[in-house]
This record gives C-alpha cells, sequence and structure tokens, in this order.
C-alpha cells in the first residue's frame, strides 16, 4: 500500500469504516432504490419529494461539516458561512440561468429575464463564462474561498479572534445580504435567480434528475467528510485544536497561526461554497435571503447540536435539526421558531458537547459500570 | 370707481364699465374693514347670470370688497357649492340627505333646509377657479390672521405675476409683522427683477442675494439665461447673487447632513449604549438586545393603549412619561431574568453566550409575534413632539428627531453620571476590574452582575421607547438595530463609554453624507466595510485600552 | 567575554563589537503601558551555552523582558539582537520561536485536549510550515526522540493521558519537555518550579543542569533556594532596570539588592 492510501485508510477505525460504509449504503443504494424501483403505492415507497429534501439536507450536512473544521476544531466561530455558500450557490445559480437560453419570458437569447426587465443591454462582465458548467463550478468554489482569504487575511493578521471575528463576520454577510437587495448588483436583486429549467441537459423537474443530484450530494458530502477527516487527524489538525486551546502558545512554539487560520477558513468557505452549488439546484432558487444573518447563525446551532469538534456529530446534527424544522413547520409554524430558539439556550447550557458527547458520557459510564461489577465479580 | 346698482332678481346685470378689468383691481386697495351686508347682497346678486365673463367681473367685484365673507363665498363657488334659490337670494347649500343644509351668502345666516328643486347651482369653469384662486389669494393678503397673510404671500410669490406688484407694495406698507413684511419684500424683488428701471432691477437682485431658497436661486438663473437681462451690472448682480445663494445652499446642505447625521447617531447611540454596558463592562454578549429595544417599543405601546381606554383624552399627550419608566422596567427585568436564567452559568464562554442569547432573541419575536401579531403597531406621536422645526434657510427637522436627539444626550448624561457618582457604579466598576478582589471586600458580584445586566438592558428599552416614535413598531424592531449596534460598540472601543458615543456620531454623520452620494444601501454598505478594514487595523476600536492584559 | 565577578552591570560593547560568543543582546530596552515604565533602558548579554539566573521584586519586568525577547510585546526603543545579530524587533513570535528560542510560560500552558504525546510532538523540532504539517506523518525516529523525553520528564506513564488531566507539576514538566524537543538555542523559563513539592523542585534543578550542558538557559525564579542551587550567574532587575549581576553569594551582599529585594 502506498503512503497515501494507507493515510487514508487510517483516517477511520475499523468500526468508523463500518459505520461510513453503512450509511453510505443506505443513502445511495437504498434511498434511490426505494424512490425508483419500488412502485408509488407501496408503503416503503419514497417519494421523489422526500429525495429532494434529503439531498438539501445533505447539504446542509456539508456545509454544517465547514463550519465545524473552522468552529469546532479551531475555535473561531464565523457568524457569515451562509455568504460563502450562497455565494456557491449564486455561481451555479448564474449557470443555471445561463442555461435557460430562449426559454425565458423574454426569450432574449443571451441575457437572463432580470436584465431584459431592468433594460440591460449586455450580459455585466462577471457573467461571462458562466455558461460552462466547470467555470461555474469552479467559481462556486473559488469566489467562496477568495472572499474568505482576503477576509481571513485581514481578520487573522490583526489577531481578530473570539467574538470580535463572530461580530465582524456577522456584519460582512450582512452586508453581502444588502448588496446582493440590490438590483444594480446584476444578480436578480430581491427575486433571486430562479426559473432554472435543466443542468448539463438533463431536466430539473424530471425526477430522475431529482435524484442524481441527490446522489451527487451523497457522495459529496462522503467525500467532503472524508477531506475533513484527513485534515483533523493530520498533524494540521493538532495545531488547530492547539490553537482553539491556547492560540499564543501555539505562536512560541513557531507555528504561525494566521497561516493555519486561514487555510482552514479558506478551506471550509471553499466546502461552504460547494454545498451551496449543490442546493440551488435542488431546491430551484437563490435569492439574497441566503446572506441574512440568522441564516449564517442558524448553521452554528446544528453543529453545536450534533457536536462540535466531531465530524459526524456536526453532520448528523444539520440533518437532525432541518427535519425537526421540516417536521415542526408542517404542523405549526410558529413553534418552529420556539423550539429552534430553546435548542440554541439548551444545548449551550446543557448540552456542550452536543448529542455524540451525550452518546459518548453514556458509553462511558457504561464501560465504568461493567469493569466495576466484574471488579466485584473477580472479588466475590 | 365702480359703481354696481342692483337691478332685479331675474337679470343681475351689472352697470359696470368695460375698463373693469384685472389691472383695475390690483390698483385697488380692497377695503379695510367688512364691507356692508347690503352691499355684500348687491355685489353677489351679480354672480346670478348664465355668462362667465359677467361672472368674472362680479368675482373681481367680490374681490375689491374683502372681507372674510368674500373669501368664504369665493371658497364655496369654486367648490360649486353657491347657488341661486328660489327667491332669487344667493345661498351656500351643502347636501345633507335628500335635502340641502342652506346659508344665506351674505349674511352668513343658517335657513331652513331646501330641496334640489328649490335651487340653482351657479356654475364655475375652470378659468373662473383660476380666477377665484387669484382674488382669494390677494385677498388672504390682507386678512387678520398674519399666518394666512403670510402664506397668502408665499404663494404669490411661488406664482409671481407682474401685475400683482403694486398690491405687494401696498400691502407691505400696511404690514405690522416683520416675518409677513420680510416675505412681501421678497415678492416685491421677485417682481421688480423685471422691472424697466435697471436701478430696481439690480437693488432687487442684491435683496434676493440673501435668500438661500431654490426657488430664488433658479429663478436668478433663469434672468442670466442670455438675451433676458440686458444690463450688465445687473448681470454681475444676478451673478454674485447666484453664487452667494450657492455657497448658501452648499452650507445648509452640510448642516442638513450633520443634522440628520447627528440625529441617526443619536438613535444608534441609544440603541448601542446598553450594549455598550453589557458588552463592554461585563464582556457578554447579548445577542437579544434588540429584544430589550423591541420590548421596550412594545411597552410604549401598551401604555399608550391604556392610556386610550382608560384615561382622559386631554391627558393622552402624557403616555410618553409614563411610558418610560415602564419601558425601562420591563426590559430591565427581562434583563435580569435572562442573565440569572442563562448567562451567569456562560461566563467565560463568550461564543456560547452569544448562541444562547441568540436563542432568546428568537424566542422574545416569536412571542411578541404570537401576543401581538406580526403587523407594524402604530405608536402616535403625542401633540408635543409633533410637527418640525425650520432651524434656517429650509432645512427643518422633525420634532419628534430633535426630541430624540435631547432625549439621548439626557440619557448618555444620566447614564454617566450613574456610573460615577453612585455607590452602584462604585461595585459595578470595581467587579469589571477585578472580580475577586471586589468578591473578597463584600461585593456581591451574582447581584452586581445581574444588576448591571439589567441596568444595560432597561436602557435598551428606555431606547425602544424612543424609537418607537421614529420607527414601526414590529417584532422584527429589535433585528434592525442589532448589527448596527454591533458595529458602533466594536468600532468605538469595547469598555469605552467614550468611544461608543463618538462611534455612534461619527457613524451616523458619516452614512448621512454618503447617502446622497451612494444612495442608503450602498452607503450603508461602504460603512460596513469601512468598519470590517478599520477593525483590522484597530482591533480594539477607536478608543483602544492599552496594556499588557490587552493583548491577551 | 566574562567580567570579572562584580556587582555592578558591566559597561556594554557597542553593537558592532558583539563578541561571537553573546547570543542574546539587549540594550537600552524600554517599554511602557499607559504611562508605566516596565522597562527602563534594560541591557543584558546572554552568553552561548550560558545559564542564568534572573530575580527581582514584583512589577520588576522580568516577565516583559521575556514577552520582549520572544515579540509578544515591541520595545519602544533599544537593541534585541540574538545569535548573528537578528533584530528581534522586527519580527513575530512564530519567526523568533523559529529562529530557537523557547518559553516556558508562568502559568504552565499545555493544549489540554491533547495528549501529552500529541503535546510533545507538536513542540518537536521539524518543518513548521502548515502545508507540511497537512501532508507529514511522523517516523519513527521521531517517536523515539519523543519517547525519550517522557522518559526525561517522567511522563511515560501518561503518554496518552489527556494533558488537561495532568497535575500542575507535571504540566510544568511537560512544558519543559516541550521545550527539549523543541531544540531551541535558547530556552527562556519563567518561574518553573512554581507550585512544585521540594523533591519535585530538586529533579527540576537536576534537569536544568543537564540541559545547561546543551542549551543557553535564562531562569527566571522567584525561589531563592531554586535559584542558589542553580549555580550560575544571577541579574537582577528592579523598576525595569539591571541593579546588579554577579555570582549569587555577591548579589546576596549587595546593599542595593538587599534594600530593594532580599531585605524586604
Amino acid at each position: 500500500m502506498g503512503p497515501l492510501s494507507s493515510r487514508l485508510f487510517a483516517l477511520e477505525s475499523r468500526r468508523g469504516w463500518t459505520v461510513f460504509m453503512g450509511l453510505a449504503a443506505v443513502l445511495m443504494l437504498v434511498v434511490p432504490v426505494l424512490n425508483l424501483v419500488v412502485p408509488q403505492d407501496a408503503w416503503l415507497h419514497v417519494s421523489t419529494f422526500w429525495v429532494t429534501t434529503l439531498g438539501k439536507f445533505l447539504c446542509f450536512a456539508m456545509l454544517a461539516l465547514a463550519l465545524d473544521l473552522i468552529w469546532g476544531y479551531a475555535g473561531i466561530l464565523s457568524l457569515g458561512h451562509g455568504a460563502f455558500f450562497g455565494l456557491g450557490g449564486y455561481a451555479m445559480g448564474m449557470y443555471l440561468m445561463r442555461q435557460i437560453g430562449e426559454r425565458g419570458v423574454y426569450g432574449h437569447p443571451e441575457l437572463p429575464d432580470f436584465m431584459v426587465f431592468l433594460n440591460w443591454k449586455e450580459l455585466p462582465w462577471y457573467w461571462f463564462g458562466f455558461d460552462s458548467f466547470a467555470f461555474a463550478v469552479l467559481m462556486a468554489m473559488l469566489v467562496p474561498g477568495s472572499l474568505a482569504f482576503v477576509f481571513g487575511w485581514l481578520a487573522f493578521r490583526s489577531r481578530i479572534t473570539g467574538v470580535y471575528f463572530s461580530i465582524i463576520s456577522q456584519a460582512m454577510v450582512f452586508a453581502m445580504m444588502l448588496a446582493f437587495f440590490r438590483n444594480e448588483m446584476g444578480f436578480g436583486g430581491n427575486n433571486g435567480l430562479t426559473d432554472f429549467k435543466d443542468l448539463l441537459g438533463f431536466d430539473l423537474s424530471a425526477s430522475t434528475t431529482k435524484v442524481g443530484l441527490y446522489l451527487a450530494s451523497a457522495l459529496m458530502l462522503g467525500l467532503v467528510y472524508l477531506l475533513c477527516r484527513y485534515v483533523v487527524t493530520s498533524k494540521l489538525g493538532r495545531v488547530l485544536i492547539a490553537v482553539r486551546d491556547a492560540e499564543s502558545r501555539v505562536r512560541f512554539l513557531g507555528y504561525s497561526v494566521t497561516r493555519a487560520k486561514l487555510f482552514v477558513f479558506t478551506l471550509s468557505a471553499m466546502l461552504a461554497g460547494i454545498a451551496g452549488a449543490l442546493y440551488v439546484p435542488q431546491v430551484g432558487i437563490i435569492n439574497p435571503g441566503e446572506f441574512t444573518p440568522a441564516k449564517s447563525i442558524e448553521i452554528a446551532i446544528w453543529v453545536a447540536v450534533g457536536g462540535r469538534g466531531t465530524l459526524f456529530g456536526a453532520a448528523a446534527g444539520a440533518v437532525a435539526v432541518n427535519g425537526a424544522k421540516s417536521l415542526l413547520t408542517g404542523i405549526a409554524p410558529e413553534i418552529w421558531l420556539f423550539f429552534l430558539g430553546a435548542l440554541f439556550i439548551l444545548v449551550t447550557l446543557l448540552m456542550p458537547r452536543g448529542l455524540v458527547g451525550v452518546v459518548r458520557q453514556w458509553h462511558e459510564r457504561r464501560a465504568i459500570a461493567k469493569t466495576s461489577r466484574s471488579d466485584s465479580h473477580a472479588s466475590a | 370707481m365702480v359703481h354696481l346698482t342692483r337691478k332685479g332678481r331675474s337679470g343681475g346685470k351689472i352697470l359696470g364699465t368695460a375698463a373693469l378689468g384685472a389691472a383695475l383691481l390690483f390698483a385697488a386697495a380692497p377695503a379695510a374693514a367688512e364691507p356692508s351686508e347690503a352691499d355684500l347682497h348687491a355685489a353677489l346678486q351679480a354672480l346670478d347670470t348664465k355668462k362667465f365673463k359677467q361672472k368674472a367681473q362680479a368675482i373681481e367685484h367680490l374681490g375689491a370688497l374683502g372681507g372674510p365673507r368674500v373669501l368664504e363665498v369665493l371658497g364655496a363657488l369654486a367648490k360649486g357649492r353657491l347657488y341661486v334659490r328660489e327667491d332669487g337670494r344667493i345661498v351656500i347649500a351643502e347636501r345633507a340627505g335628500k335635502q340641502y343644509t342652506i346659508q344665506d351668502a351674505a349674511s352668513g345666516r343658517s335657513e331652513p333646509k331646501a330641496g334640489k328643486k328649490e335651487l340653482k347651482k351657479i356654475k364655475v369653469n375652470n378659468r373662473l377657479r383660476r380666477l377665484i384662486r387669484g382674488v382669494a389669494g390677494r385677498l388672504a393678503l390682507f386678512s387678520d390672521d398674519p399666518g394666512q397673510r403670510l402664506e397668502a404671500a408665499d404663494n404669490l410669490i411661488k406664482n409671481p405675476k407682474p401685475q400683482a406688484l403694486p398690491l405687494f407694495r401696498q400691502a407691505r406698507d400696511r404690514e405690522t409683522d416683520d416675518a409677513v413684511r420680510a416675505k412681501l419684500e421678497i415678492g416685491i424683488a421677485v417682481l421688480e427683477l423685471e422691472a424697466d428701471d435697471p436701478a430696481l432691477r439690480l437693488a432687487a437682485a442684491t435683496t434676493l442675494a440673501e435668500i438661500s431658497d431654490p426657488d430664488i436661486h433658479s429663478l436668478l438663473k433663469r434672468r442670466l439665461q442670455p438675451d433676458i437681462e440686458p444690463d450688465p451690472a445687473v448681470r454681475d448682480a444676478l451673478h454674485s447673487a447666484v453664487e452667494t445663494i450657492d455657497r448658501k445652499l452648499w452650507l445648509f446642505g452640510i448642516a442638513e447632513n450633520l443634522l440628520f447625521g447627528i440625529s441617526l447617531g443619536s438613535v444608534l447611540l441609544l440603541a448601542a449604549i446598553g450594549l455598550a454596558i453589557t458588552f463592554g463592562v461585563m464582556g457578554v454578549i447579548n445577542m437579544a438586545h434588540g429584544e430589550m429595544i423591541m420590548l421596550g417599543a412594545y411597552s410604549t405601546f401598551m401604555v399608550q393603549e391604556i392610556f386610550r381606554s382608560v384615561i382622559p383624552p386631554e391627558l393622552f399627550g402624557f403616555y410618553l412619561l409614563a411610558a418610560l419608566p415602564v419601558a425601562f422596567l420591563m426590559s430591565a427585568a427581562m434583563g435580569v431574568l435572562i442573565e440569572r436564567g442563562v448567562i451567569r452559568f456562560l461566563y467565560g464562554r463568550p461564543l456560547e453566550t452569544l448562541l444562547a442569547t441568540w436563542g432568546i432573541s428568537l424566542i422574545l419575536q416569536q412571542l411578541v409575534r404570537s401576543l401581538f401579531g406580526a403587523n407594524n403597531r402604530e405608536v402616535a406621536n403625542p401633540e408635543w413632539i409633533s410637527g418640525a422645526v425650520e432651524i434656517a434657510g429650509g432645512v427643518t427637522v422633525t420634532l419628534n428627531r430633535l426630541c430624540i436627539i435631547l432625549f439621548c444626550l439626557a440619557v448618555v448624561a444620566a447614564l454617566a453620571a450613574f456610573i460615577r457618582y453612585s455607590r452602584f457604579g462604585l461595585n459595578m466598576r470595581a467587579v469589571t476590574q477585578n472580580r475577586s478582589m471586589a468578591a473578597s471586600m463584600g461585593i456581591r458580584t451574582g447581584q452586581v452582575d445581574a444588576l448591571t445586566f439589567a441596568l444595560g438592558s432597561g436602557i435598551a428599552g428606555v431606547a425602544g421607547m424612543a424609537l418607537s416614535q421614529i420607527s414601526n413598531v414590529s417584532p422584527n424592531l429589535g433585528q434592525n438595530f442589532i448589527v448596527d449596534s454591533f458595529m458602533v460598540v466594536v468600532f468605538g472601543g469595547v469598555g469605552s463609554l467614550w468611544g461608543t458615543i463618538v462611534g455612534a456620531f461619527s457613524l451616523g454623520i458619516v452614512n448621512k453624507f454618503l447617502e446622497p452620494v451612494s444612495g442608503a444601501i450602498l452607503g450603508k454598505i461602504v460603512v460596513l466595510i469601512f468598519i470590517i478594514l478599520f477593525i483590522q487595523m484597530r482591533p480594539r476600536g477607536l478608543f483602544a485600552l492599552k496594556g499588557r492584559a490587552a493583548g491577551d | 567575554m566574562h567580567p570579572p565577578d562584580t556587582t555592578v552591570a558591566p559597561d556594554l560593547p557597542e553593537p558592532h563589537h558583539i563578541a561571537p560568543e553573546t547570543l542574546l543582546y539587549l540594550d537600552g530596552v524600554s517599554v511602557s503601558f499607559d504611562g508605566f515604565r516596565a522597562l527602563n533602558s534594560l541591557s543584558l548579554i546572554i552568553d552561548r551555552g550560558e545559564m542564568r539566573a534572573i530575580i527581582g521584586p514584583n512589577g520588576a519586568g522580568k516577565t516583559t523582558m521575556m514577552d520582549v525577547v520572544t515579540g509578544r510585546t515591541r520595545p519602544d526603543q533599544g537593541e534585541v539582537l540574538f545569535a548573528d545579530r537578528i533584530d528581534l524587533t522586527a519580527l513575530n513570535e512564530t519567526e523568533i520561536a523559529n529562529l530557537g528560542i523557547g518559553r516556558k510560560f508562568q502559568k504552565p500552558t499545555v493544549f489540554e485536549n491533547l495528549t501529552v504525546f500529541e503535546n510533545l510532538s507538536l513542540a518537536l523540532r521539524a518543518d513548521r510550515r502548515i502545508l507540511f504539517t497537512l501532508f507529514s506523518g511522523i517516523s519513527p525516529e521521531q517517536t523515539g526522540r519523543i519517547e525519550q523525553a517522557l522518559e526525561t520528564i517522567r511522563l511515560t506513564a501518561q503518554r496518552d493521558r489527556a494533558a488537561g488531566a495532568l497535575s500542575h507539576g507535571q504540566k510544568q514538566w511537560l512544558e519543559i519537555g516541550m521545550l527539549l524537543v523543541q531544540e531551541p538555542d535558547l530556552m527562556l523559563l519563567d518561574e518553573p518550579v512554581a507550585g512544585m513539592t521540594d523533591a519535585e523542585t530538586e529533579q527540576t534543578v537536576e534537569l536544568l543542569h543537564e540541559i545547561s550542558n546543551t542549551h543557553s538557559l535564562v531562569v527566571v525564579e522567584h525561589d531563592m533556594n531554586f535559584v542558589r542551587d542553580l549555580d550560575c550567574r544571577v541579574t537582577v532587575l528592579d523598576e525595569g532596570q539591571v541593579i546588579a549581576e554577579g555570582p549569587m553569594d555577591a548579589i546576596q551582599s549587595d546593599p542595593r539588592v538587599i534594600e530593594v529585594y532580599l531585605g524586604r
């Protein structure tokens, strides 16, 4: 085995790999089969709506992994990750807009409807290239990555940490929201980008396309998870934890804290961008609402609920919280905010390590109980 | 002079001369005193004709008579409420159900109601309406009420007619009120700009240079267009007048931006000052701070509703005074609840505090939404802070904004004094500087924490009361201020009251100066980016505390 | 350059005359915080291979001096040179650490959520670049060096425990161990025996003597007995200045030192 493959293999324990593969099999084989093969009236059938909803959750799980990397490991709470997610989404949205072509309401071969409506005569320069899927995907990573790099470089270099970083990252996403609401920005203003038709030639309304997007999300989530796992188990991962626990001590050991943070912040932003790019074709719209500060804070609670500092916890937390949201807003929308608010309070007060922490504690207690029982057996 | 005699009720002919025209009326000074009822009656009868030309003459004649009755009659005529009764008298009638309520036009006395058949409407066309407006306007120039005279002079200036010049002069000579006289002088100067005598024109240009009004400015500029003003000296005077006004308007523009900036700054300061205490003094990030403001605004709303339903309406204006302690106590009580219930378990874990208080903010928003509905609630301005004040040269500021500036300064002064001189303020500062030392000296730090948080929250509530006077009261009220408040505190320097004050006012002023250049939203974005960049250069804000400890 | 044993501060040579054996050179260094002068034209020279103890009353500027050397605090004025006349005032903490200056803090700071072994592996002398840390593994040779250090600091049994679970003294030892594997040319130790038992203190003295064979050491300490046991040159600071320098015996009889420090 080469060094890289052995590193990869060492990412997880044997049990970890079993769980990972098991989950992958359920998500990537069982769900599509239940949707496509099992007849619609059978009780085991999973409707396409639920497949898409699950696909959305998987994107959120990716976003949660991205935030966990920077918050759970490096201790930097970004309240602006919605900006990176949104930018990734806009990059994909721009590609999908360009794909509409003459099928828009105004039938303009090049300009999206909202530009025709605004009486624009030609495509703004930053829309060029987005007719290519590869370019759009590249931009979905590069644009959030560059923003994070510049923002992070400025912030980390001047050692802005803790709540200060949180506050200015919130200001950043707030400024983005204001900017994208403006029609003059050329991203559809209030309404954002929507009415998409197809992606790479596949009809977005077709259920096979939806399942395909779902599969792509699941695959990507797996890859992102492994990548994050690689980072946190590397020496860099230990440097990050060290930064979280005693930042200045790390400097006196000779590590550049600024660069470590910058690397992981930029990586995290790019992962968030990927999540956004996969999210948009599944929900069919991207608008400045993604940049509201409230949405960015919500990501933190997904991570906190699952257990920050554990990748599995972050991803599971995203799915759990969003599942609860779907369920509760379906029953009684006003209850949802009470629930979410209570979640913020109770998790920080009572479950600082999240669900993963609770499960671990339970395991440890059982292990202790077991040993003490076997001890008493031995002495008897 | 024109003589009019009554000539039978059917005809209502006028024994007038053909020379009776506009010029004549401008020359004639309206009677100073109320015309006799008989004269009025006679003049009114002349309206009973089908010919618009004759009606016009009758209107002019009424104008020459003058007096408040004439004004009322002319108003009724313009609205189509002047009728001829069966007996031939002119009456003002208003529809009330199937009948009409009747009032004698000449005397103003009420008469028995009449049916539609008994009345014949005196019709007017647009030309007559214009005429009525002009005549009524001139009449108002000689009204007993200085306010009406001022308004009339204003209207005439806005719509200058050369014929009005003698009238203006006449009015000026008779005028006793300084403000109205000044206005009339402007009117005269405006008209004399087109006089034949260059000396008069020159004098007018010089007079008008003092008037920093955009309308006058454009009027002067119009006179500067080629081929209008032949005299070079007058042209020069016009030039310098335009320049003078330009400069003044520019200054007023700056003054206005400054004033609006200070007004916005005081709003920001009110919103942020409570945060400066909880974040600056205690180091606690309270994301529910905006909701403390919101609670204060809703408390004000509730006090207002109680006043509306229980207290006699003449005392309604005082509801704000009653709302002040209520808003403070409501928010302060909620603050204590939050501090004792949640925050105290999270000291030393600022990021967790941030998340938990965000949860509180969500719950409070939803709670208010469930109780009061998601829509805006109307909180009325009491009369004593309604209206606007003109500062100078057309710079007006609404009274409620002005009150907020004063109120904000009062709150800051009171707070500073409280922290500086009160026993509690001393304890608070002691706990901030060295918690364990303060505790060992017998200060109950837990109590101080709770009260400090209550103080910060209470002030946010008071801010909410003030903000209810200028913005919509809705469950989202707090959210609109949270990012701004944090920016103010961080920009000014955490832990520094001065920093917060300077931060709020400078951000407010910068915002208002940017707005005309870039538009409101882009201006806001620019300010946000500026703060983000500024924080990179001075991570501790404008008024940073330096020291070894500050580095950690 | 060894000036005769005297309690008078030695005349410092001009910068261009810095002797080749000089490792750390401070001249006229001043630092003030909000009007308080923490360092007042401080001058100090440490030679290669030397062990130096620095004592002084509270607020004498000992920790600030270390902050200046390690780049945490920028001096208002003065020269701070290291090894081949590298100007330390122009560098940040990371760069200075990579030059070969290691530091142990007054309050032991170890990474509580990492194991003892991981703490040492982070400190281990290796390429510090971020991309390298992303791809590098740990070689058997490096593991061996860590194991050896674990022996030295007597923490072999705690190898895989979280550092946060160690006792106060053990944390002090772990931090010294981290300095060891970092292999700096100059070690700055701020109160290394604070909170240690007598036995532990004795062991520490032994350890420091061992280390001083291969490294230059600056030890800031309050504990007089410990300083005497170190048996090295002593510098006394007061109000941000050097007031005396020499062997412990000479220091103890210096009237100024007695006045400001020992006499109290």
